[in-house]
């Protein structure tokens, strides 16, 4: 019999810390099919976050690397500036990618660093509890906006694929979502293509997964990816903002 | 005919950074070490290595801990409020235990304070760079050649004990021109580098971190790291005496201060006052059984330093009480002069 | 002709595998696993079609999809 789904290889045996219906797994076992389909497994380095994703280190097998919030995607341009011909990504949530590390993120963008960022969005800090995320929706309730996101207090929440897609350095930039199992095939074969765009050497490249907290946002893992598909993708549209034909 | 050149203390790092092997260079421009990237940008290169001038000094040091975790021999530099920046990624890199050399030519403080020569960093270098349990290996040279000879020591020592190692100077060290010689040195045996990320290609993968959220594993690491730095305190301890012998009393300086003082004591000699120097060249490990060797035969200590006192609380460690350590600090960016030294020596004398 | 295998004791009981199969096959467990959490199980597996969707949206990679 055909094996149509079960566990990448790029995974190890460890279990996800993750809460019950936390779309952190399904994103983990996307890039890992991604890593086992390019077959790259032993060319691969990755990047955890600090965040929720600090431990992917163990989940992914893969010589890994965990980088101090924000920084990955300087940490991934100090291993790919040694190793060139090997491929390099980051995982990152969006504290880390939007908010403390936002001056690495658009600057290897902007260098067009040839590496692959899977930010994951989920408009929520999840490890620390709850609090607004520099993603965090207008009106969204959250431990440090009690009241909902005030745009006139706390200002908008922050479009990253849009604002890096301007970027010349950034050569692939997609906003995916894994709500859906149709979104989920879409989701994975936008991470494929941001793989395949660094290893063709083309410049930086973005995925943004939308993602759900339930536990941070209170509601059942079904419940969440309602959410998201109410509220998320409309202020956060999914698709292609940023493709190059050379990677087709 | 000799081999010596005339180079600034800048670019003489630079380039003793890439005879030791440094193919990596990531930083930021800040006064006074400019010329030490400008010189890494012109010359790594041509060598296949790599210069990268990073958004921020914050970037800079996490480029230097992926590039060292990648396997590289990486250096950055900095001067004062960018080495602050630079903190974080710094506890980051001991604690993960990846070798680097980061250079810092200090600047009066606090904030942005000056730009003239300073030594107000010595308990940031030392003690107190950044949050958890950690020391760097800080050698602070009084030459340009000096500089070079530690920055060739300064990798091998990164290699050996899997620490950052700090270079520490200041706008006169990196500032002045001196005639130098690179010497060919042998590598000593420094162990494999088998644990770097470079994809796990038939071998176990690695796993290159600083979370440790076992209380067991976190305490386990943080005595082996005590237990290098212990070792460091065996083996790597630098100093020079001068004219100690019959000293009566002993200056402690380094760096562009033991320079002058160095000036100050041929003139007391001159007039008969019998007094030495103690010159740390390695501030972590500080030299301390020397110093309380000393406190057996001098009557009294004078630590001069271009700050309000900061390694004098060093001296007085070592000397645990048994002989007064008296203090003459230049905090505001300048070089104290041989004259002003004079007259607190004969001060402390009295 | 399709088989689904479920890794039960990896299950968190997030029910979103639940709501995707077509053929309504996923259930419930009364009994908690090793973690505690109520797993989800198909039962009437001669039903299974081998569309995936629940491997695809499982995020404890707890499902494996045969087909012939």
């Amino acid at each position: 019999m055909e094996e149509l789904a079960g566990r990448p290889k790029s995974l190890t045996e460890q279990e996800f810390h993750y809460c019950p219906g936390c779309t952190h797994g399904i994103v983990h076992r996307l890039v890992a099919e991604v890593i086992d389909e390019l077959d790259i497994q032993e060319q691969t380095i990755g990047i955890a976050p600090v965040g929720c994703a600090v431990l992917a280190y163990d989940y992914f097998d893969l010589d890994m690397l965990e980088a101090a919030h924000g920084r990955p995607p300087a940490v991934a341009t100090g291993i790919k500036r040694v190793h060139p011909d090997k491929v390099v990504f980051t995982y990152q949530g969006d504290g880390d990618y939007a908010s403390i590390g936002t001056a690495e993120s658009v600057h290897a963008a902007s260098r067009g660093e040839r590496i692959t960022t899977v930010f994951i969005n989920n408009a929520i800090y999840g490890m620390t509890g709850g609090q607004m995320a520099p993603t965090t929706l207008e009106g969204q309730k959250a431990t440090t906006a009690p009241r909902g996101r005030d745009t006139k207090e706390a200002g908008f929440p922050l479009q990253m694929s849009e604002m890096l897609a301007t970027l010349e350095g950034a050569v692939y930039v997609a906003r995916v979502s894994v709500d859906t199992p149709q979104r989920i095939k879409q989701a994975k074969e936008a991470i494929k293509k941001a793989f395949k765009v660094q290893l063709k050497g083309l410049g930086y490249a973005l995925v943004e997964v939308l993602s759900t907290c339930p536990t941070n946002w209170g509601l059942s893992p079904q419940q969440a990816l309602d959410w998201l598909e109410d509220n998320m993708i409309p202020y956060y549209p999914l698709g292609e903002l940023k493709s190059v034909g050379e990677v087709e | 005919m000799s081999d010596k050149i005339l180079m600034k203390g800048n670019e003489a790092i630079a380039e003793a950074a890439i005879r030791a092997g440094c193919t990596h260079f990531f930083g930021y421009p800040i006064t006074p070490q400019n010329e030490l990237p400008a010189y890494m940008a012109e010359k790594l290169p041509e060598q296949g290595g790599v210069f990268l001038q990073a958004e921020s000094e914050v970037a800079a040091i996490n480029m230097v801990y992926g590039a060292s975790a990648a396997g590289a021999r990486v250096m950055t530099s900095s001067s004062s409020p960018g080495i602050s920046l630079k903190a974080e990624g710094i506890s980051y890199i001991a604690g993960a235990e990846l070798p680097c050399v980061i250079v810092n030519m200090v600047r009066a403080g606090p904030g942005l304070g000056g730009i003239g020569p300073s030594q107000s960093d010595y308990f940031q270098a030392t003690k107190g760079m950044a949050h958890g349990d950690f020391r760097l290996a800080v050698l602070a040279p009084d030459s340009v050649q000096e500089a070079v000879d530690l920055t060739r020591q300064a990798f091998d020592i990164a290699d050996k004990y899997r620490n950052p190692v700090m270079i520490l100077g200041d706008g006169v060290i990196g500032q002045m021109m001196e005639p130098v010689e690179f010497k060919e040195i042998d590598s000593p045996e420094l162990p494999e580098k088998d644990w770097i990320v470079d994809g796990a290609e038939g071998r176990e993968r690695n796993i290159i971190h600083s979370l440790r959220l076992k209380t067991e594993d976190l305490t386990e690491h943080n005595w082996k790291l005590a237990r290098k730095y212990e070792q460091m305190q065996e083996d790597e301890v630098r100093y020079e005496e001068k004219l100690m012998d019959d000293a009566e009393v002993a200056i402690v300086a380094y760096g562009t201060t033991a320079r002058v003082v160095k000036t100050a004591i041929k003139e007391a000699r001159a007039e008969g006052i019998k007094v030495g120097l103690i010159r740390p060249i390695s501030l972590f490990p500080f030299p301390k059984k020397v110093i309380k060797k000393a406190a057996q035969q001098v009557d009294c200590f004078l630590t001069v330093e271009m700050s309000t006192g900061q390694m004098v609380e060093d001296v007085r460690l070592a000397v645990n009480g048994e002989r007064s350590v008296a203090f003459y600090g230049s905090p505001g960016g300048a070089v104290p002069s041989p004259a002003e030294i004079l007259v607190k020596l004969k001060e402390v004398m009295e | 002709m399709a088989k689904v295998k479920f890794e039960t004791d990896r299950c968190k009981g997030c029910k979103l595998c639940t709501n995707v199969c077509p053929q309504e096959i996923i259930i419930i467990e009364e009994e908690a696993n090793i973690k505690g959490y109520y797993p989800a199980a198909v039962k009437e597996t001669e039903d299974c079609i081998g569309c995936a969707f629940c491997a695809l949206i499982c995020p404890d990679v707890v499902i494996e999809v045969f087909k012939e």
